[in-house]
């Protein structure tokens, strides 16, 4: 069950990779999928492990990822 | 038992930065970005209110940020983010002013309105986001440059002694200093904060890569790669003396706050001048009816 979630805009994205890297539950990867600009935005591979702590929210550069956290009775509804 | 999941719609930065403009035209891993990022959350935590809030820019890369804030911001002429700033202060002393400028606009262009801003102790909270280079008129070597890296115009390395930001600013007369990498975003919003609460001239010098120009003519990687060498090159060493504070190519890194102290700043010296010398007259200055 999940503590939190993130919400990727994947548009606004540039690829830098700070989120993957600074995640510390590593929840996240680099797709392989591009978009419009070309750049590969990440994605979720862990979604269970998300804390919702935000970190991903604070690095990212190009306002594209932010977490939060789940309230007590929507964990399981929306694992990842 | 279903749960309704209540999706925050929105990034919580998202208010408080013009997102018509978006995206930004700040490079793919430029820590720019990412500074203007934890202001945002600062500007949250602080709960300081954007209307009596005024950011003012100079040019540069770093100067583009006062164009993607939400807030009353002003983007000045090169190198002279702080005089505008100081006018501004001035003039509507019930304001908060920050300076968010570069290391070429702050302190090479406009080193000596910093020095002297400093000096009168004015009340003007400056970031300055360091990445060691004139980024935006395409990498040439600034006062910031570390021996030996290369520029466009040191082909063959710098070869000129780098400003220690934190010292020359403490020396010049600041109440707060501080240094943080883009890596410390937590301790950088939490830095933001307190300078917000402080009195006075203050200074955090925020370390940033600059994939495109410093790191790629450097051959040191992207921004992740810099990134991860602030990670494992940075120690925290808060109050530590500003004179050990210098940095040089890839060596290790001193972050943390290292002034913090009270002084009269200038409008407060400047009022107890005036009602000393005209007692009953004085009238109050920079006071709005």
């Amino acid at each position: 069950m999940a503590k939190g979630f993130v919400c990727i805009q994947v548009e606004r994205c540039k690829g830098c990779g700070f989120c993957v890297e600074f995640c510390p539950t590593r929840v996240l990867a680099l797709s392989s999928a591009f978009n419009s600009k070309g750049y590969h935005p990440p994605h979720v591979v862990n979604g269970e492990k998300c804390s919702g702590c935000d970190l991903c929210g604070i690095y990212c550069p190009d306002f594209a990822i932010f977490g939060w956290k789940a309230r007590a009775s929507e964990g399981a509804a929306h694992a990842g | 038992m279903t749960a309704v999941v209540e999706t925050p719609v929105i990034n919580p930065v998202e208010p408080f930065l013009r997102m018509d403009r978006m995206p930004h035209i700040w490079c793919p891993g430029c820590g720019i970005g990412t500074t203007v990022n934890c202001f945002a959350r600062a500007l949250i935590e602080s709960k300081a209110d954007p209307e009596k809030l005024a950011v003012v820019s100079g040019i540069g890369c770093t100067g583009r940020v006062a164009g993607y804030l939400h807030v009353d911001s002003f983007h000045t002429t090169h190198g002279r983010a702080i005089p505008f700033a100081t006018g501004l202060k001035l003039a509507n002393p019930s304001l908060q002013v920050v300076v968010y400028s570069g290391d070429g606009d702050l302190f090479a262009i406009g080193g000596n309105h910093l020095i002297h801003a400093a000096r009168r102790n004015i009340d003007l909270k400056v970031i300055c986001v360091n990445n060691f280079i004139y980024a935006m008129t395409g990498g040439q070597t600034a006062p910031t440059t570390p021996e030996p890296a290369t520029t466009t115009t040191a082909p063959y390395g710098s070869y000129e002694p780098a400003f220690n930001l934190p010292y020359l600013t403490e020396s010049a007369g600041a109440t707060y200093v501080a240094r943080w990498t883009t890596y410390h975003v937590r301790q950088l919003t939490r830095s933001i904060v307190e300078m917000l609460q402080k009195k006075g001239f203050c200074l955090i010098e925020v370390l940033s890569p600059c994939p495109t120009l410093y790191q790629r003519r450097n051959r040191l990687g992207d921004a992740l790669e810099t990134m991860k060498y602030y990670k494992e090159r940075s120690k925290t060493r808060h109050g530590a003396p500003t004179s050990e504070v210098g940095l040089t190519m890839q060596g290790d890194i001193v972050v943390g706050k290292f002034v913090d102290r009270d002084r009269p700043d200038y409008l407060e010296s400047m009022r107890r001048r005036l009602a000393e010398q005209l007692g009953d007259k004085f009238a109050g200055v920079g006071v709005l009816a």
